[in-house]
């Protein structure tokens, strides 16, 4: 059984077909690429599959439940987490804080216990910062827990992101661009993070990449998009020396 | 490291109790030795006013994130709720009690109205909420000057019109008179209750702010389409900080209309020019820095009063020193200086 499954997932912005009978499969565990030229509607799929936008035609089902049209917040709650192409972090918040805001609806208390300080206040907020350290410390971000996000390196800044979606123990995490703007050396050590919080967390994680190295690296199978449509779909080193998706790269 | 990061919110907040706390002392020793003017004196209560007033707007422009004009409409609901409550109890309950009640009646009433404003607005993506405060602090306030309640034996009678259309018996009484508004409101209010009703806000809006809730709410703040992708409810915490916000200038009202012998919505004390004055005490402490909006409210409300004397320098100074408070508060240079400090005082303890 897939994971996820999309099905002729289609949207239009005025006249242009952003996205146009996009269909996957992803099943549980994958690490799975989504790529593509510039504009061809990566990121609209990911807004999608969030609930960002609202399809106009076509299904997308986790594990078997229709979440089509449901709300990101809804969506977010059913397990879906992402990152952002432009880094959306919390800034004016602490780096433990931006997670500790992803692991909101997991570790609840009233606003009363809260207000007063009672037992329950103290309690969860301990848990709540020894699960966050603990996540902080998958992305070595644990010696900067009390700086400010915006204070961050680019780079960690991306991190912080990924630890943030995950603190909402979502089933399948999608990565917008992690790897952007950062150099090789980050970018390999980002390959390795990924596969680390795939085999730790379980997870299964769809992204989109432009760095072929990062894709062909990770990625188990993939899909590429262009112009709002399917290219070709499958096995990545099948998929990479398709003649189509080379011209496609290169252009006309 | 995370343990540090607790105590220094911690400590930051008992700072802002004991600043408080001292100025309480340094009034009362003023006042036990006499050497304070009835003019200062009757600055008192009005100052607790606007720092309860300062504190609860920047919870809303500050921690939230949303410019609201109309904080005044808030104080303007709760002043005439509490004070209506006060009239038609006093004498039929214990005082304390009864002035207890008038502020959480006033707290509930400005807070419904928050809510009853935030539902359809703090929705809406966008400004709407500044346009939408003004109008209501503005309606709010010429409703008041329009609105007649009076009482007899057959219960309370209502009317837009003039106090003979409530057609009360001969007994009867007019609570709210229109533009008169409400006379001879018991006098409960005074410093030592202003002081412990800014502790009380100070006590909510801190320690929300350092907890689960407002973290939600400083993620909308910082990021709104990313608190919803990390399934963080917008309008529910959105809805929570701005009645929150409401309830405490609401028992700011309260605290005013207790102050005084006759209470009436002038544009002056609920117009939108009083909104101005306290978002103007808002930003210039720092927004989103609660103690700073204690120390401005205080400043902005004393300064005035101290320069008297100057008479002619007088407005020269204030718009003198508005202008160094924003500049040491928002210009690039004075925010990297600070900064610089911090990291320097912070350097020198990591030697150690
Ligand atoms: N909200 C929107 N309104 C109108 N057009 C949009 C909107 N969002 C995306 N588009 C258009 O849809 C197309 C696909 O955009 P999208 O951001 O999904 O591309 P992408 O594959 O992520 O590109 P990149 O690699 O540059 O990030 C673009 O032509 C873009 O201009
Ligand atoms: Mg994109």
């Amino acid at each position: 059984m897939a994971l996820l499954e999309v099905k002729n997932l289609t949207i239009s912005f005025g006249g242009l077909r952003a996205v146009d009978d996009f269909n996957i499969e992803i099943k549980k565990g994958q690490l799975y690429g989504l790529i593509g030229p510039n504009g061809a509607g990566k990121t609209t799929v990911f807004n999608l599959l969030t609930g960002v936008y609202k399809p106009d035609e076509g299904i997308i089902r986790l594990e078997d439940r229709d979440i089509t049209g449901l709300k990101t917040i809804d969506i977010n709650k059913a397990g879906i987490a992402r990152t952002f192409q432009n880094i959306r972090l919390f800034k004016e918040l602490t780096v433990l804080d931006n997670v500790k805001v992803g692991l909101h609806n997991h570790y609840p208390y009233s606003t009363i216990e809260g207000i007063l300080r009672l037992p329950k206040y103290h309690k969860v907020e301990k848990e709540m910062n020894e699960r966050a350290m603990e996540l902080l410390k998958v992305f070595e971000l644990d010696g900067e827990a009390d700086y400010l996000a915006s204070n961050l390196p680019y780079g960690k800044q991306r991190k912080l992101e990924i630890a943030r979606a995950l603190a909402t123990k979502p089933k399948l995490l999608l990565l917008d661009e992690p790897a952007a703007g950062m150099n090789p050396n980050e970018t390999g050590e980002l390959m390795d993070t990924i596969r680390f919080v795939r085999d730790k967390f379980d997870m299964t994680i769809l992204l989109i990449e432009h760095d072929m190295k990062l894709v062909s690296g990770i990625c188990e199978e993939l899909t590429v998009l262009n112009f709002g449509r399917i290219l070709t779909q499958g096995k990545t080193g099948t998929v990479l020396n398709d003649p189509q998706v080379i011209t496609a790269y290169l252009g006309e | 490291m995370k343990k540090m990061n607790i105590t220094k919110t911690t400590k930051n907040n008992l700072i802002t109790y004991l600043m408080v706390l001292l100025a309480y002392l340094a009034v009362q020793m003023l006042l036990l030795t006499g050497n304070i003017s009835s003019l200062m004196k009757g600055l008192l209560v009005p100052l607790c006013i606007y720092v309860m007033l300062a504190i609860s707007l920047n919870l809303t422009v500050g921690i939230l994130g949303e410019l609201s004009l109309g904080h005044a409409g808030f104080m303007c609901v709760g002043a005439f709720s509490g004070a209506f409550f006060s009239k038609c109890m006093d004498g039929l309950m214990p005082d304390s009690l009864r002035f207890l009640a008038a502020l959480l009646i006033g707290a509930a009433v400005a807070g419904i109205f928050g809510i009853l404003i935030g539902i359809p607005v703090l929705r809406l993506k966008g400004d709407y909420l500044a346009i939408v405060t003004l109008a209501f602090g503005e309606i709010i306030k010429n409703l008041v000057n329009v609105l007649y309640i009076g009482k007899d034996k057959n219960g309370f009678h209502f009317s837009m019109k003039d106090s003979i259309s409530l057609h009360l018996d001969a007994e009867g009484q007019v609570i709210v008179n229109g533009a008169q508004g409400i006379t001879g409101t018991p006098h409960d209010a005074s410093f030592t209750i202003g002081i412990i009703l800014i502790f009380i806000s100070l006590f909510i809006i801190l320690n929300l702010i350092n907890s689960r809730d407002g973290r939600a709410i400083m993620s909308i703040r910082d990021n709104r389409i990313a608190a919803e992708s990390i399934g963080i409810n917008i309008t529910k915490y959105k809805l929570m900080a701005f009645s929150i916000s409401a309830s405490i200038a609401g028992v700011a009202g309260v605290l005013y209309a207790h102050n005084l012998s006759t209470l009436t919505a002038l544009p002056k004390n609920f117009g939108y020019n009083m909104s101005i004055m306290i978002l103007v005490f808002v930003v210039l402490g720092g927004i989103g820095n609660i103690r700073g909006s204690i120390i401005s409210a205080i400043i902005l409300t004393l300064l005035p009063e101290l320069l008297r004397g100057l008479s002619d320098y007088r407005m020269l100074i204030y718009a003198i020193v508005l202008i160094a408070m924003m500049l040491l508060n928002w210009s690039p240079k004075a925010i990297e200086w600070k900064e610089g400090l911090k990291r320097h005082s912070k350097k020198e303890k990591e030697v150690k």
